[in-house]
């Protein structure tokens, strides 16, 4: 059922008033009258009425003093300003002020009637556009954020918590376990959601080229920059900077880093104009940055100040109860866009999917799911579709170390981390092996 | 309150039998009897010279506290042109879930507005006119449905649009009102 629309009459002549009171009670309105501006703020601090009706030329305190004042207490309230003596300038001055409508007295019936239901309108579309943006911010984006375990459910929680916020945050977890779209997921349940999110790859640039690309710079600062070029801090305005792979960034990035989110401002490189972005900061990193700050290998300061919320997303392992709800998920989004029929998967093959470690997280069974749907019958994802003994290539790692560390994770699980076993399949022998376990902190799967 | 009935009470020239034609009509809308008789009234003391208009809540006002009484619905039927001082015109208004209400015929003629004389529609949106300001005394609002009598009626093609009976919605919400228990 609609509400009931409020509406208060203001006006110093008893006769306006009783005759619009009528007219709107006949209406179905709620209607109640003052006949001045002081007590009509008064009533409209202690209840709230959705439209005002004010004459202009009141004793005491006028109609366009109380219209500035109702606006400064509710901006968006509809103020519609009546006059008898019409001139151009007080409507005009009352519309600038923030009136809805400006009316002379007497009214046509039909007059009354059409801005009632326009401001009401008004009123209905205020409301409708509140209770959308409140389902954008409890739904957007989080729909890519699969499982009902607890782990998950132990993130999604803290993305609702942290997002409305300013603070910055620092995404944790393996590489492949999704810390991009949590970052997204903050962004977009957001108030910050109308602005963009900017995302940049910390560890796909160098110093110099991530130095022009946060900064942006001007036109001759060095060779090839023919352009001035707007750098990511300053197109993240208003909105989120995602800096992935923080950990990555040099000694001399950490300190320009540092100095740019204190105080928010900064010159592109090659010029001398400072610049202001009004910015969040969340960053993401599979390393421990706390240990690489105990080494000194990442600034304690700069540790702190990006630091404020940590949210570790948990690596698939930990969650293998979620892995038949992303299988699904994955078939569903792969056989829709190779326009393949719906296919489903073989209880065997989901059991072994289960029981996978998994290195590459859900990236890696992202990858399988796609790979199986390509070479599988187009019915039932099988057993023989699912390359789980064989290394999934996994586009993420890009380096030496996080290929290492995930082969030796597959061996040791493949043979149930017996050491001997796997130091054998490896060629290397049992020393080399622990101290691989221990430089890569290898442990067995929960 | 047991209502004994609905008076209509014309004030000024009106034609013979003009009310008459439209009782049955009222009184089956309301399931009470409808009652016509004359009055008067000094309806100059009412009139704005400056708009030539006479002032509606003053004739509301006088019907209210000479005529009406707390057994009756009346409705003061008049043939001057009324206003409200914060609008241009009216075609009539009435106390909701009070005990009176006035209406005016002079704007409902074709001639009113150039047009050919046509007696069936002039009754017709006098009819319509007395049921609207009389659902109001009986506790009804505007109501949005198109054909409903209780449509709220700017011009007096707004009143040709609509029907001359309550809606079902308006028929429910009159039998429901407390003060209206008994009726229908």
């Amino acid at each position: 059922m609609a509400k009931k629309i409020s509406i208060l009459i203001v006006d110093d002549e008893e006769s306006v008033r009783d005759s619009l009171y009528n007219w709107f009670i006949e209406d179905g309105y709620r209607v109640e009258c003052s006949e001045n501006a002081t007590k009509a703020l008064s009533m409209l601090e202690s209840d709230s009425f959705d439209i005002v009706l004010a004459d202009i030329k009141m004793p005491g305190m006028d109609g366009l003093e109380m219209l500035k004042r109702i606006k400064s207490l509710r901006k968006d309230s509809i103020v519609i300003i009546m006059t008898a003596f019409a001139t151009v300038d007080t409507a005009v001055q009352a519309l600038k002020d923030g009136a809805f409508d400006y009316v002379t007295k007497p009214f046509d019936p039909d007059d009354l009637s059409h801005l009632i239901r326009n401001a009401s309108k008004q009123i209905s579309l205020l409301e409708e556009n509140e209770i959308l943006k409140e389902k954008m911010v409890s739904l957007e984006n989080v729909e890519d954020l699969i499982g009902t375990s607890e782990a998950m459910q132990q993130v999604l929680r803290e993305i609702e918590s942290v997002a409305q916020s300013n603070a910055s945050v620092i995404i944790t977890g393996e590489s492949g376990t999704g810390k991009e779209l949590v970052a997204r997921a903050i962004h977009a349940n957001s108030p910050r959601k109308f602005f963009p999110l900017v995302s940049v790859h910390c560890g796909a640039l160098s110093e110099s080229l991530l130095e022009s690309e946060l900064f942006g710079h001007e036109k001759g600062a060095f060779t090839g920059a023919v352009y001035n070029r707007k750098g990511r801090f300053e197109m993240a305005d208003s909105g989120t900077i995602f800096l992935d792979e923080i950990a990555t960034i040099s000694a001399k990035m950490q300190v320009e880093l540092l100095r740019v989110l204190e105080s928010k401002s900064f010159v592109r490189v090659g010029g001398n104009k400072e610049i202001t972005s009004d910015f969040r900061v969340i960053c993401a990193t599979n390393r421990d940055l706390k240990t690489m700050v105990e080494k000194g290998l990442f600034r304690e300061d700069l540790f702190y100040r990006l630091n404020v919320v940590n949210i570790n997303v948990p690596p698939l392992r930990e969650r293998i109860e979620d892995i038949p709800q992303l299988v699904e998920y994955f078939i569903k989004k792969y056989c829709i866009s190779m326009n393949k029929p719906a296919m489903t998967i073989e209880t065997a093959a989901l059991k072994r999917l289960e029981e996978f470690p998994f290195p590459g997280n859900i990236r890696e069974l992202e990858n399988m799911i796609e790979r199986a749907i390509v070479v599988g019958n187009g019915k039932k994802i099988s057993l023989k579709d699912l390359p789980l003994g064989k290394t999934v290539v996994n586009t993420t790692v890009e380096s030496l170390d996080d290929l290492e560390k995930n082969h030796i994770f597959q061996i040791l699980a493949k043979y149930n981390w017996n050491i001997s076993v796997s130091a054998k399949a490896l060629k290397v022998d049992r020393v080399t092996l622990y101290n691989k376990i221990k430089k890569y902190d290898l442990k067995p799967a929960k | 309150m047991n209502l004994e009935n609905i008076t209509l009470i014309s004030f000024g020239y009106f034609e013979k039998g003009l009310l008459e034609i439209i009782c049955d009509d009222v009184e089956r809308e309301f399931s009470v009897p409808v009652k016509i008789r004359e009055g008067y009234m000094a309806l100059s003391v009412y009139y704005d010279a400056s708009r030539k208009q006479y002032n509606g809540n003053g004739l509301l006002q006088e019907i209210e506290s000479r005529f009406a009484t707390e057994t009756t619905k009346t409705l003061g039927l008049f043939n001057v042109d009324l206003f409200i001082p914060i609008l241009t015109y009216i075609f009539g208004q009435a106390f909701l879930n009070g005990n009176s209400g006035i209406a005016s015929i002079y704007r409902l003629s074709n001639e009113r507005y150039g047009l050919k004389k046509d007696q069936t529609v002039f009754i017709d949106r006098i009819r319509k006119e007395v049921i609207h300001e009389l659902g109001h005394t009986f506790g009804l609002i505007h109501c949005t449905n198109p054909t409903c009598v209780m449509r709220s009626s700017t011009y007096v093609e707004d009143i040709d649009q609509k029907e001359h009976m309550l809606c079902t919605k308006c028929k429910g919400m009159l039998a429901t009102k407390p003060q209206n228990e008994g009726l229908n």
